[in-house]
Order: C-alpha cells, then structure tokens, then sequence
C-alpha cells in the first residue's frame, strides 16, 4: 500500500514538474506568444523554429491553393493562425495589428525590407465575433473610430 | 515452451499492475477533457470538397417582401461588407454604383398588368460560369461543389468578369480596406461576389447568413440546400413548385432558382 502511494504521489510530481518546465518555457517567449494559445504549450512553432523562419512564406504558400480552392480547414500551416498564437495586446487589452513594424509579422518583415501585403486583405488581428453596424456607429459619434486598422508592413508611420 | 508462459503468468507482480492502474487513470484524466472538446467542437473540413455535393439557393418571391433588406444587411454584417464606407467628395450616386454588394434587392414590374415582384439577386452559381470563362489569371474559379469564386491571391483586378456575368453579380474594390474579418479576407484591387458563405460551408454549418436572416424575420423566402441529392428539402420544394433560372436562354444552369417570375 505504502508503495502504491508513493508510486502515485512520484507520478503527480512528474506531471507537475513538465507543468511548470512549459510554464517557464511559455515565460521566455512571452514577448511573441500568447498565454495559453495553442503556441503557449508547444516547444517550437508548426515546424522547427529554423525551418519556420525560412520556410513560413513556402508553408501559407502551399496552404492557402489547398484552403481556397479544396476548402481544407484543418492545414498544419495558416496565417490566421500565426495571428491567434502571435498577437500581443496593449495595455486596455487591444490587439495590436501583427504587421505593424515593432510586432511579430512587421518586425522582422521591415529589417529584412520586405513590403508585403497579406494585411491588406487578412484580418491583422483576431477578429471572429465583430461590432455591428450600430455599435460601430456609436464609437464613431463618441469618437473612439474603429479600434484596429491594419498597415502595410514596413510603411512609413 | 508452454511451461515457461505459465509461470511467468503466475509470477506477475501486483503492484506492477496497481501502478499501471494509477498511471491509466491518470492518462485518461489529462487526456480525456482535450478528446471531449475535440469532439463536440465542429469540424472543419479536412478533406478536398468534392462534386458529391452542389450548393443552391431556391428563392420564392411571392414569399420576399417589398421594403424588406435582411438578407442584404445580413449579408454584408457576415462577410464585412459593412465596414466600407463612401470615400469623401464621391457623390452618393456614385458611392451607390460603386459599393460592394453581394446581394441586390431587385424589384420587377410587369408594365401590362402592374404587378410587382421583389426579389434578392445574387452571383447565380452557374454550372457554366461565364466570370471563368474570360477571367485571365484563373482567379475566377468554380469549386467542386459548385460554389463560384474569386482567389484573390490570382486576381489582378481586371474586372473583365464584371463584365461578363450576366447578373451584375460582381462588385470591385476601389479603397483601402480596414478592420476585415477573419473568416472573409478581402481587400482594394480584387473583384468579389457573393460566396454561398464559404466558411460556413467549410466548417460544417447548415446554411447562409441570408437564408437565417430571411428566416428570423418570419418570411422563409429563401432556401439553402444540395440540389445534387434528390432527398434534400429544397430538390423536394424543386420538384413540387414551378421555378426558373434567370436568363435560362443562356444554358448557364444556375445554381440559384426562382419561383414565381
């Protein structure tokens, strides 16, 4: 009995243990990685970080053919979820437009000079559930205007 | 052989096994919430759409009711067509011509006898699309399942499949866009239309945004449905009720019917 106990009580250590290593991991990465979105709990991005630096734009390349035209929704790889995992929000809790030059997307995109267009079309933010027109309306009499607007990555601001 | 089994049979250890008890237990309790979710969450389309289906619309306009807009304003909530707003200094007639929509109400007047019909006019869906026809790029496409499109990683914004649709289905982007949604990325120099909603279809949900908004303002004008599977509601309502394809002269074979003009 006495060992059974401590077996359980080993088993419960270890699982707290690997709890907390993610916990800590999660903590060095805060800067680019959600709390508790799925990269939160992961060691590495879709593919190894090396890979995925190199390799992101083959990867949505590839997806998107397969996501537009076959209507396939559960690809490894896709830009909304870059946004999901990588977006960081700022002190009232808004979301901050991914391209925009100092966060995950338009950093590295304006020092590498690279001006592209993804957010011209996709959502630089998460945006499901979105305002309705008359709630919309009324920020705009109170003068708050819309929240969120995507740039163009590396543009002039 | 046999001898060597039996034994090691008779020489299992019970704590081994109590310890495999705990840690099954234990597995299952992490594992378990996670299955659970997974499968009460609906599933998004994993496999390529195929040609076992073709979406379709059925439209009764002796159901459609002058003066009302829900589906049009349901529409442009679900796909974001309300965030464009009319470029300063454009005139409001222009501003009209040039705003996306994806449904038009259209209302016709039959000048002999004065009757008038309304009805929500859309992209057809057509079997033989004419927009793919011309379109340069291959950006205008028809998906297995029917469903007629725009990539717009392919367009270059021609609109060379504005003028070939027959049903002014299509409507150009002029200005930056700003605040898009998730589901429906759409943006300046690409044409777009009307999309059976799309991400609806691809994430297992029943039915469009107009078909919902048609139905909770109590008019139930619209119908949504496989025209290839003969036992769906709207091929029975199909194979009861007299409808007709717009401009049928043209043998497009539409996807989207009306009854009643």
């Amino acid at each position: 009995m006495a060992t059974a106990v401590l077996r359980a009580s080993l088993v419960a250590v270890g699982l707290v243990w690997t709890l907390a290593v993610q916990t800590v991991q999660a903590e060095d990465v805060k800067r680019y990685v959600v709390e508790g979105s799925r990269a939160a709990g992961l060691e590495s991005c879709v593919e190894p970080t090396e890979r995925m630096r190199r390799q992101h734009m083959e990867f949505i390349k590839h997806q998107r053919i397969a996501t537009v035209h076959e209507g396939i929704r559960t690809e490894k790889y896709s830009l909304s979820g870059c946004v999901d995992c990588h977006i960081s929000y700022d002190q009232e809790r808004v979301p901050r437009p991914i391209n925009d030059p100092d966060q995950f997307c338009g950093a590295c995109h304006a020092f590498a000079a690279i001006d592209l267009n993804c957010f011209d079309c996709h959502a630089a933010v998460p945006n499901g559930a979105r305002l309705d027109a008359t709630a919309i309306a009324a920020h705009r009499a109170a003068g708050v205007g819309p929240l969120v607007q995507s740039r163009r990555d590396g543009e002039d601001r | 052989m046999k001898d060597e089994n039996e034994a090691s049979d008779a020489a299992v250890d019970p704590r081994r096994r109590a310890f495999m008890g705990v840690a099954a237990g234990v597995t299952a309790a992490v594992v378990a919430p996670g299955v659970l979710l997974h499968a009460v969450a609906a599933a998004p389309r994993s496999e390529a759409v195929t040609d076992d289906v073709r979406w379709g619309l059925l439209i009764d306009t002796a159901k459609c009711v002058d003066g009302c807009s829900a589906c049009v304003a349901a529409c442009d909530r679900e796909n974001g067509l309300d965030l464009q707003s009319k470029p300063e200094g454009q005139s409001p007639l222009k501003w009209d011509s040039q705003r996306a929509a994806w449904i038009r109400k259209v209302k016709l007047q039959d000048n002999q006898t004065g009757r008038v019909t309304t009805l929500p006019m859309m992209c057809q869906h057509c079997e033989h699309p004419p927009c793919v026809d011309v379109c340069p790029t291959g950006a205008s496409f028809k998906r297995a399942d029917g469903i007629v499109m725009v990539d717009r990683h392919l367009c270059i914004g021609c609109r060379y499949c504005m003028m070939a649709c027959p049903y002014k289905a299509r409507s150009f982007i002029h200005e930056e866009m700003h605040g898009q949604l998730t589901a429906v990325p759409r943006g300046k120099g690409c044409v777009e239309s009307c999309n059976l909603c799309v991400h609806r279809r691809d994430f297992g949900e029943e039915s469009t945004a107009c078909v919902d908004a048609c139905a909770a303002e109590g008019h139930h004008a619209i119908m949504f449905g496989d025209l290839k599977d003969p036992a769906s509601p709207i091929s029975q309502l199909l194979k009861e009720m007299p409808s007709r394809q717009i401009r049928e002269d043209l043998s497009l074979n539409t996807g989207v019917r009306y009854s009643g003009v």
